[in-house]
């Protein structure tokens, strides 16, 4: 049998494709897409990929409160009276026919005006005519696609950030100014006493003075404020240095220009500046498409449908949710509060809160918690506590929510600056002294040149260049982390705390059947039958039965919450719950789903959370220079388990709350350890953001993270133990790089204290041991990466 | 050897002219995202949008191959 595949989506269509257009469809839903990109001349999305659609979700009522005027208010970029303006966040944008559909929207609908995708950040921005076309209808246009927007609280609450280009500004004023100012300084460099030479020197260091001005006081400005604020709490950080170096550079420059001493050191010191942004804008590497400061405001709703007195339905703003009041929660909507479920078939995803995969079964009465995500149908249920009450989300109150994290900690580079400033500052002095009683004259010129010299070019870009390098060595290997500082924090970590379920655990669970064997061809009709469900249960279970082949449903039915039947051969086929094949259910802590064919039951299928592969051998590789731990959320059924896999003195914990686990790392921290938490669902989120790194593991990087210093791609996890060392292994070429740009300080010292620096050594002295460090550090660091 | 004033005045000017086109196209957001321009350029442009609808149904062969 040929496997057709569809031609929107790519799924398999098994036996009974949905041909349309002498097209195959995997379902409805996609070949609805096609349609309608078939009857607006759109087909075009399909020569430039193949198969790059998605099913459309069913979206029928979920987006009601957009037609209040008042909780979509903050949604919008811009809003007047004719026009709106808007930005969408849409996870599925992975490819150029996303780029090319969504800038075409204006074709599937005349009151769209315009549609810009940013690609890397996933989004599209979307000009639409507000008075012939409501937001709703814009949204549910997108979803009709499968291009379903997500909308958040957040989007709602955090007011729009703007883009900060100061950073590309500073360093485009700083490039002219070096280019031009070293244009003007070359003809001086020969020092010929020409005639038409002497006669334009004036000029020349006219307009280098009038260039450099912008770069000392506009692109360095930064470095004179973080030198100020070191300077008050007492810190001599690395700004220190420089800053002393830019002010006697132009102190010096400015006054032999005026007196017509010399030409002056403008060009090292624009040269100087130049380098030093450039190095800025080299550790600034973003994931754009990554966040890393998400809390639960980026997957709650921003309102939810409540249900009145009068059994009506009204929407409201999820911060207006009270404690009583009755909420409907439809088919696949974030439950946003805890309450009880008064009516309906719950089954409640809550892997964005534990990472837990398999779905939990409700029954009425049970208690809900706030990040669940219903399953099958809708619900109704009573809340019990206000949104920011709630189990999961009071988390955010915690105090370390509010503090960053990076201040206090004390970088590698600001600590050998302390040292050196403090040397240099001695040398400059001593070096004075000995002038004064040689040649009084002498005196200002040899302490100005120290300083000048000394001026801590290339140590201030080693940091920048070999973290910055790293860092997209790290985005390579699918380590992405927030920015350069967390990689210095990595080299400190002594104690490495996992989580358990979804972060050492899979996603996908390890199934086993038990009971009465299954021949061949009742595995191929059990695999017909959960072919057509939707559940994440029937769709693991599909994936996880080997045999080839699909069979022909008849008399399909899903009951919601219990199981799902089908006919296939005249053989009845029901695959669900203990009640739904009609058995005792079975007390157990297992999730479990019962065949019955032809009326008796066979067996079940048991779903077990397996362990990421290659998790012992990743343990066995750490356990020497790390203590390891493990904080569940969980109970502590798995227990011996991990204690086979984990060394003797691993520390092993179950059953903690979210602010349980903030606490637990924090008692570490107060001991004196350094801790590297991993995690991957919410209830981490206080342990990531208290740790002194926090990575999340993630299966699918574009979903979901909570906040935390890197995302961990989970085919990469095994890679762990390298990551590790490979920071720490940055951190010693950084050393190394100190040596050499020290090196280089000693032999500029050597002119200066002897008076004879000239600006021509000074111009090439400096880029040179820039340039030196800048290519030592890059190739040391992809060397070690290399290094297997 | 006057004409070196005005040779420096139009260098810098030159350079200054750039300089502000610079300022200009990062302050436009040119420099935001860096790579979907690189893929829309390469879309093709479509004149034939205008084309009747009714064609569509009687010559679908020939629209898939657009």
């Amino acid at each position: 049998m040929i496997k057709e595949k569809c031609f929107h989506c790519g799924n398999d269509c098994g036996s009974k494709p949905v041909v349309y257009d002498s097209k195959c469809f995997c379902c409805n839903g996609c070949k609805t897409v096609y349609q309608i990109f078939n009857e607006n001349d759109l087909t075009c999305y399909y020569d430039l990929e193949n198969n790059p659609g998605k099913i459309p979700e069913e979206i029928n009522g979920k987006y009601n409160y957009l037609d209040d005027d008042k909780i979509v208010e903050k949604l919008y970029d811009f809003k007047d009276d004719a026009s709106s303006v808007i930005t969408f966040y849409i996870p599925h944008i992975h490819c150029s026919s996303c780029i090319w559909i969504l800038e075409n929207l204006n074709k599937l609908n005349p009151s769209i005006n315009s549609s810009q995708v940013n690609f890397p950040k996933k989004e599209v921005r979307v000009t639409f005519n507000s008075t012939t076309i409501t937001l709703k209808k814009v949204v549910e246009l997108l979803s009709s696609i499968g291009y379903e927007p997500l909308i958040s609280l957040e989007d709602a609450t955090v007011s729009k950030r703007k883009i900060d280009r100061t950073l590309i500004y500073k360093l485009g004023v700083a490039g002219f100014a070096f280019g031009n100012i070293m244009l003007l300084s070359f003809p001086e460099y020969f020092q010929s006493d020409e005639y038409w030479l002497d006669r334009y020197k004036p000029l020349f260091r006219l307009l280098i003075f009038v260039m450099v001005i912008p770069v000392v006081f506009y692109s360095a400005s930064e470095y004179f404020v973080s030198a100020y604020k070191g300077l008050k709490h007492k810190i001599l950080n690395i700004d220190v240095p420089i800053v002393l170096g830019i002010v006697v550079l132009f102190l010096r420059s400015a006054y032999e220009i005026f007196f017509n001493i010399g030409q002056g050191y403008f060009d090292s010191l624009a040269g100087f500046v130049f380098f030093l942004l450039l190095g800025k804008i080299f550790q600034q590497q973003t994931y754009s498409f990554l966040s890393f400061e998400r809390d639960y405001k980026s997957y709650f709703p921003v309102a939810v449908t409540k249900i009145d007195k009068d059994k009506k339905e009204i929407n409201v703003a999820i911060y207006d949710v009270k404690k009583g009041d009755r909420l409907l929660i439809r088919d696949k909507e974030l439950i946003p509060a805890d309450g009880i479920l008064i009516a309906g078939n719950a089954e409640i995803d809550y892997s964005f809160v534990t990472g837990e995969s398999l779905p939990v079964n409700k029954n009425s009465g049970d208690k809900l918690f706030a990040g669940g995500k219903q399953l099958s149908g809708a619900i109704e249920m009573e809340i019990l506590q206000t949104v920011s009450q709630s189990y999961l989300t009071q988390l955010w109150s915690n105090d370390v929510f509010n503090t960053t994290k990076t201040s206090g900690i004390k970088t590698l580079t600001d600590s050998i600056s302390k040292r050196f400033t403090i040397i240099v500052l001695v040398i400059a002095f001593l070096a004075g002294l000995y002038w004064y009683f040689v040649d009084v004259k002498m005196v200002a010129n040899v302490v100005t040149a120290v300083l000048i010299v000394a001026c801590p070019c290339a140590l201030a870009l080693s940091a920048p260049f070999a973290l910055g390098n790293m860092l997209r060595i790290f985005g390579r290997q699918k380590l992405y982390l927030k920015n350069v500082d967390v990689i210095e924090n990595l080299s400190k970590i002594d104690t490495v705390i996992f989580d358990k379920t979804g972060t050492i655990t899979n996603s996908k669970a390890k199934i086993s059947y038990q009971g009465e064997p299954l021949s061949t061809h009742e595995n191929v009709a059990i695999k017909s039958v959960l072919r057509s469900s939707n559940h994440p249960l029937s769709r693991m279970l599909y994936e996880d039965i080997q045999e080839e082949g699909i069979e022909e449903v008849s008399d399909f039915k899903q009951v919601i919450g219990k199981g799902i039947e089908g006919k296939v051969n005249d053989l009845t086929i029901k695959i669900g719950s203990a009640q739904f094949v009609d058995i005792a259910p079975e007390n157990s802590l297992q999730t479990r789903s019962y065949i019955s064919i032809g009326g008796k039951v066979k067996g079940n299928f048991i779903f077990e959370n397996s362990y990421r592969k290659g998790l012992d051998v990743l343990f066995n590789q750490l356990k020497d220079d790390f203590e390891l731990g493990i904080l569940s959320g969980d109970n502590d059924g798995e227990k011996e388990q991990l204690q086979l896999m984990l060394p003797d003195n691993a520390t092993l914990i179950f059953n903690k709350k979210p602010a349980d686990k903030l606490k637990y790392i924090k008692d570490l921290q107060d001991q004196g350890k350094n801790v590297l938490m991993i995690g991957d669902g919410l209830n981490d989120a206080g342990a990531l953001v208290q740790s002194n790194v926090g990575l999340v593991v993630s299966e699918n990087i574009n979903v979901f993270s909570p906040a935390s210093d890197g995302i961990v791609d989970a085919t990469h996890f095994e890679f762990l133990p390298k990551f590790l060392k490979l920071s720490k292994q940055t951190l010693n070429i950084i050393k190394m790089s100190f040596i050499v740009s020290i090196l280089y300080n000693f032999i500029g010292m050597l002119f200066a204290v002897t008076g004879n620096l000239s600006p021509i050594v000074a111009a090439i002295l400096m880029p040179l041991s820039s340039i030196t460090i800048v290519i030592f550090v890059t190739l040391g660091t992809n060397l070690i990466a290399h290094k297997k | 050897m006057d004409i070196i004033f005005v040779m420096i005045a139009v260098s810098i000017l030159i350079a200054v002219v750039f300089f502000i086109l610079f300022i200009k196209s990062v302050k436009s957001g040119q420099y935001d995202d860096m790579y979907t321009p690189s893929v829309r350029m390469l879309f093709e442009d479509e004149f034939v949008s205008e084309v009747p609808k009714e064609q569509k149904s009687t010559s679908k062969s020939i629209n898939q191959n657009q």
